[in-house]
């Protein structure tokens, strides 16, 4: 319990930091941090006294600040320039897209990762063991914004076989339930009127961004496994379980497994930051309208509303997945409690 | 000191990965130093009349352009090969950076403890909540675009990670007997710090600057690529990447040969940096 409580106490600083960055964002840059949020459209005077007014500008900072936490807490997080929408309503309509990009790149990088990983583990310095080992550098080198490009040139350009951009076919109106679409195009009324058609076409549109972000992840999860599996394989109790002549697809797969699989619990947790990073290049390649292009959008068009409430969301969201992950390595690993 | 290299080059040698990256580290510098001998063209020089002609040795490709050119008619080997400029660059730059700030910064956490130790690592755990472009984003955003404000950028993110790799060394250090010897002398904090700890923290920081290049160098063709790192007539590999995405079905070389570069570079750095830390941390090596 006591780990739990120090826990959140060590989450209230880092909260505070972030929102005093996005705080300051508008603050900071250069020229009238009123022109900037309502455009330079040439604003009178009336109306601009009457928007700093609204906005709290005319406040002392300290006061400023604690409107702006305290907005941030009830989902008040500004207005976009470019739209006109609410920051948050921008958010929780893109997120969906991220969300089952991000995972399905996760769940392609872990169902080949981890059997590579044990597979070279097993097989410790053969040429497979090396040849892995090598690609998964190359993989984890990889500049994601030009294996991307890639990945349309060899699939969509040449081959034909996928679609360069988008989540799916845009002649299909698809219902909006859960704003996955893997789960919305499943929905009875689509596959009544269209049958499986919207669901193929969605896979088809995740394929190639899901490899282009997943190939990081993959490389990191191949060699993280490789190198929990010796760890955990070298241990007193695996030679234990050898010598009292326990089959070795149950000791690979029950006792060293199960063991090695904390660290790659954890690996998997903290990939998850590398997959936002990752998302916005991706989204941006493949025109996949999540979070990433969003916040990309809008730098280019000076949305600052935009970017001040989309980092913090996304790093609101960082900083809970790390805390949840260090619940569930507590419960995994016992030399914890 | 000597010694300490010639044991590092004596480790290195048997690691066939690591070899590999220095060669390739080397021929880049080579590369980069004698650019305007090599380039054929000026890397911003304009052929009008040869607009995204195909490498030479493709059907359709002129003598004059091993590499063919790009929309505007530059030819793709000279900015290639300038763009290794800008590169090795910006990696050095990023990792003197962080390395300064990061060691300083991490020296007094380690040294000192308490609420300096404290208030340095929030700051660390802060920066490494937020993604590493994302926080680039933000940094962007509030200095505008350019290549200086991208290698800014890049290098506030990499200094956690120096921070915390040189607070744990120094931790250890500081409770070793040369440190009191040290202290009965009279030496002064600074001294014990820079003079006597800081030298026996150089193993992992040696690590950690090869990964930071490649870090370095990878983070800010990222943002280049996305329009926020080097500007347009640069011939930043990033920013070559983001030009040629309109022309990958009619010209897939303006976006194959940039990347390539940005991967083979990166890759030479980790490879270092692998057989750096597995020369380096004998505990380490026996895992991997």
């Amino acid at each position: 319990m006591k780990f739990f409580l120090k826990k959140f106490l060590d989450l209230i600083p880092t909260l505070l930091g972030i929102s005093l960055i996005c705080f300051f964002i508008i603050r900071l840059i250069p020229g009238d941090p009123v022109l900037n949020l309502v455009g330079e459209r040439g604003v009178d005077p009336v109306r601009y006294a009457e928007m700093k007014h609204n906005l709290g500008l005319d406040l002392p900072i300290i006061q400023q600040f604690w409107f702006f936490v305290k907005n941030a807490c009830m989902g008040n997080l500004g207005t976009s320039i470019v739209s006109n929408n609410s920051v948050w309503a921008e958010f929780i309509e893109r997120f969906p897209a991220t969300f089952e990009l991000g995972m399905f790149s996760l769940f392609f990088a872990t169902i080949i990762g981890i059997p590579l990983g044990i597979y070279a583990a097993l097989k410790r310095n053969s040429f497979f063991d090396y040849f892995l080992m090598g690609t998964s550098l190359i993989g984890y080198s990889m500049p994601i914004f030009w294996w991307g490009l890639i990945l349309i040139l060899l699939f969509s350009v040449k081959l034909g076989l996928t679609p360069v951009s988008g989540r799916i076919e845009l002649t299909y109106d698809i219902p909006v339930m859960t704003g996955l679409y893997l789960i919305d195009t499943l929905q009875s009324e689509v596959v009544k009127a269209e049958g499986f058609a919207p669901f193929w076409s969605a896979i088809k549109h995740l394929i190639l961004p899901s490899i282009a972000l997943g190939t990081i992840p993959l490389a990191v999860i191949a060699r993280m496994t490789r190198s929990s599996m010796l760890e955990v394989l070298g241990e007193d109790y695996i030679r234990t379980a050898r010598a009292k002549g326990m089959g070795k697809t149950r000791i690979v797969y029950i006792h060293a497994l199960r063991n090695a699989l904390v660290p790659i619990v954890t690996t998997l947790a903290l990939l998850f930051g590398s997959i936002i990073t990752g998302a916005i290049l991706t989204e941006t390649i493949f025109s996949w309208p999540g979070i990433g292009k969003w916040i990309v959008q809008s730098i280019t068009s000076r949305d600052y509303p935009v970017i001040q409430g989309g980092v913090l969301i996304i790093s609101f969201i960082i900083i809970m997945t790390n805390i949840i992950v260090d619940v569930i390595y507590y419960f995994l690993n016992p030399k914890m409690r | 000191m000597k010694q300490f290299f010639n044991e590092l080059y004596f480790e290195l040698k048997k690691n066939r990965g690591a070899m590999i990256g220095i060669v390739i580290i080397i021929l880049s510098v080579i590369i980069a130093l004698l650019a305007p001998v090599i380039a054929p063209h000026n890397p911003t020089e304009v052929f009008s009349e040869s607009l995204r002609l195909p490498p030479s040795f493709i059907e359709g490709g002129k003598t004059g352009f091993f590499f063919g050119t790009d929309d505007i008619g530059r030819d793709i080997l000279s900015r290639l090969i300038y763009g290794s400029r800008i590169s090795l660059a910006v990696g050095f730059s990023v990792v003197i950076l962080a390395l300064f700030t990061g060691t300083l910064l991490g020296v007094f956490a380690g040294f000192y403890g308490g609420l300096v130790d404290r208030v340095i690592m929030r700051l660390t755990d802060l920066i490494m909540s937020l993604p590493s472009i994302l926080f680039a984003i933000v940094i962007v955003a509030v200095l505008g675009p350019g290549i200086t404000n991208a290698i800014i950028a890049v290098a506030v993110v990499a200094v956690p990670n120096f921070i915390r790799i040189i607070r744990a060394q120094v931790l250890v250090e500081k409770n070793k007997q040369y440190v009191s010897a040290a202290k009965l002398f009279g030496a002064g904090n600074f001294r014990i710090m820079f003079v006597e700890i800081l030298p026996n923290c150089m193993a992992p920081l040696i690590v950690q600057a090869s990964l930071g290049f490649s870090d370095g160098i990878l983070n800010v063709a990222a943002l280049g690529f996305l329009g926020l790192g080097a500007q347009a007539p640069m011939s930043e590999w990033g920013t070559m990447l983001s030009d040629a995405r309109s022309f990958i079905e009619s010209s897939p070389w303006m976006v194959t040969l940039p990347g390539l570069c940005i991967l083979i570079t990166v890759l030479s750095f980790n490879l270092l940096g692998d057989g750096l830390r597995d020369a380096l941390d004998p505990r380490l090596k026996k895992q991997n």
